[in-house]
């Protein structure tokens, strides 16, 4: 069985993200990045189906700039067999877009499982695993948090977070896992890893070549600072802070 | 111009966010329509009818609805979506699972998160965890959102609706519900309650976020709360969990508890009314939005402060 791992190169968690004075966009000048948190639960999940005999190939695929390649061949540093990079430039690429692409390249390597990350931390969209599942006419397990796949039936158990507790789905294969990150704990890569990670198999192709429209569908019209939140008070202790709940904020 | 508004409902209730769905969509202008789907609803579909600036309700009641999965959901959508120029959803657990599925099948670019309305394609919505807000204009043909809960005040009653049966969609057969885990509580929704009690890694342990936090809601009637360190430390489950990859909170007081405040978290409760922090390290980012900053180490002031109220 081969399963698919879209990833997405993003702004590192730990950056404090502004928007630009001009309000065009965010400042994204010598920023950190780094793969997005979800998608290394996601390639986590694959590689250990591989490790358990259960898939025989891991494919991981980003579409982004060249310097995607970088996310790339850190999932191929933890155990991803193959990537692709779908070269999409300096281009905005949104959800649907990114859906589709990735239903080309689907539709070329035919796995039986793609597994996302639920969401990318820089535009939380929270759209792309579903829009795709939709497009391939698969069932979908968003948000999972424990999963297990059988292969001889054809069938994946998840369960996923919804409110108030957990809901578990069996879906037959191919389908489709977003990966919340309570699926699993990613492991690091090692250094020895990293450089062998290099070699292996890396392809590019780009929208085009894949006869994709990548067109933006929303017009940014600009890019600003939520409302400042004015905080910072200090109170000595809990009698103070019971005052002032009740006869200042008055909430209590 | 017609706006459908997918409800959110276990059948018997609406869900509190089909409210706020519905108050954003009458931002819109034009009829708005809800859709009850679901197995024997015809209770939720009633509820519906008696909401303010609700033109008419849509029942679609069939066994393949009972479970709300995505697959089936997203179909009955999709064939009702002809007639209308806006389709709206909570940004709930509930509505990022399915929406995304129905603005794929109609070739539309979904907006996801919105919390402001500014026209008919114009809407805002917050990118990389609430610290920019980005102005979106869609140019598709019919627009596909999801609306963040807090962002708008809910619907009253006061509607008089008809109520009109509409043929199910197909049963698409792609996933099987095996089974639902739900915990019982009595405590106060956490993405509606007016006080949120919630805890961080400060807590040290689940045992002390029980023994400390469970009797400062009760005294407040408040629902809990937690980080995504608490989380994942073990300490609560997963549905406790406020900020980007949680719930959206905005209730009128927020208490953070040994919480340090995270770019991840301020995400989910910044937009709090009023915000209490108690943490024994003054320097930790939270007191920088706190309205009530207690420096102080939270297994001593956490007693106190339940002695006190």
């Amino acid at each position: 069985m081969k399963v698919l791992v879209p990833i997405k190169r993003v702004v590192d968690k730990d950056v404090k993200v502004r928007p630009k004075a001009d309000e065009t966009g965010v400042e994204l000048a010598n920023v950190k990045m780094s793969i997005n948190p979800f998608d290394e639960n996601a390639v986590e999940e694959a590689v250990r189906l591989k490790e358990k005999g259960i898939a025989t190939e891991v494919v991981v695929v980003s579409v982004g700039p060249d310097k995607a390649r970088d996310t790339l061949v850190s999932a191929l540093a933890v155990g991803a067999d193959r990537a692709i990079l779908v070269d999409s430039g300096d281009a905005e690429v949104q959800p649907l877009a990114i859906a589709k692409l990735l239903k080309a390249v689907a539709d070329k390597e035919q796995p039986q499982l793609v597994i996302f990350g639920r969401q990318a931390i820089d535009d939380d969209a929270v759209q792309t695993g579903q829009i795709f599942a939709a497009l391939q006419g698969w069932g979908q397990a968003a948000f999972a948090s424990i999963s297990k796949v059988d292969v001889a039936s054809g069938k994946a158990t998840v369960g996923r977070e919804i409110d108030g507790g957990l809901e578990t789905l069996e879906l037959s294969l191919p389908a489709v896992i977003t990966a919340d990150l309570r699926l699993n704990e990613p492991r690091y890569a090692k250094l020895p890893d990293v450089m062998k990670a290099k070699k292996k198999p890396q392809e590019t192709t780009t929208p085009a070549a894949l006869g994709i429209d990548i067109t933006p569908r929303l017009k940014t019209l600009k890019v600003s600072e939520p409302p400042k939140r004015k905080g910072g008070g200090k109170v000595a202790d809990v009698a103070e802070l019971v005052s002032k709940l009740k006869n200042e904020a008055k909430v209590i | 111009m017609t706006t459908l508004v997918i409800a959110e409902h276990d059948h018997a209730r609406l869900k509190g966010v089909t409210r706020n769905t519905l108050a954003a969509a009458s931002k819109l202008g034009g009829d708005v329509h809800v859709l009850v789907a679901g197995s024997n609803a015809a209770a939720a579909a009633g509820e519906a009818a008696k909401l303010a600036g609700v033109a008419k309700v849509l029942l679609v009641d069939a066994p393949h609805y009972a479970d709300q999965t995505a697959e089936n959901l997203a179909a009955l959508v999709v064939s009702l979506a002809a007639a209308y120029s806006h389709i709206l959803a909570p940004a709930s657990v509930f509505g990022k699972n399915f929406l995304p599925r129905v603005a794929g099948l109609l070739d539309v670019q979904q907006v996801s998160d919105v919390i402001a309305i500014n026209s008919a394609d114009t809407f805002v919505r917050p990118i990389y965890a609430g610290n920019a807000l980005a102005t979106v204009q869609s140019s598709d043909a019919i627009k596909v959102l999801t609306v963040r809960p807090t962002a708008f005040e809910p619907a009253g009653d006061g509607g008089a609706a008809a109520v009109e049966n509409v043929a199910a969609g197909p049963d698409t057969g792609l996933v099987k519900l095996i089974g639902r885990e739900i915990a019982k509580s009595e405590r106060p929704e956490l993405g509606a309650a007016k006080i949120v009690v919630s805890g961080g890694r400060g807590l040290g342990s689940g045992d002390n976020y029980k023994k400390l936090l469970e009797p400062l809601a009760d005294k407040l009637n408040a629902a809990l709360g937690a980080s995504r360190a608490a989380v994942d430390a073990g300490y609560v489950p997963n549905d406790y969990q406020v900020g980007q990859t949680g719930k959206i909170v905005a209730p009128q007081l927020y208490i953070a508890i040994g919480i340090s405040g995270a770019i991840q978290h301020l995400a989910g409760m910044k937009d709090s009314k009023v915000i209490v922090a108690i943490n024994k390290n003054e320097d930790e980012p939270i007191f920088q939005i706190a309205d009530y900053g207690l420096v102080a180490d939270l297994n001593e002031a956490v007693p106190q402060l339940i002695a006190a109220l």
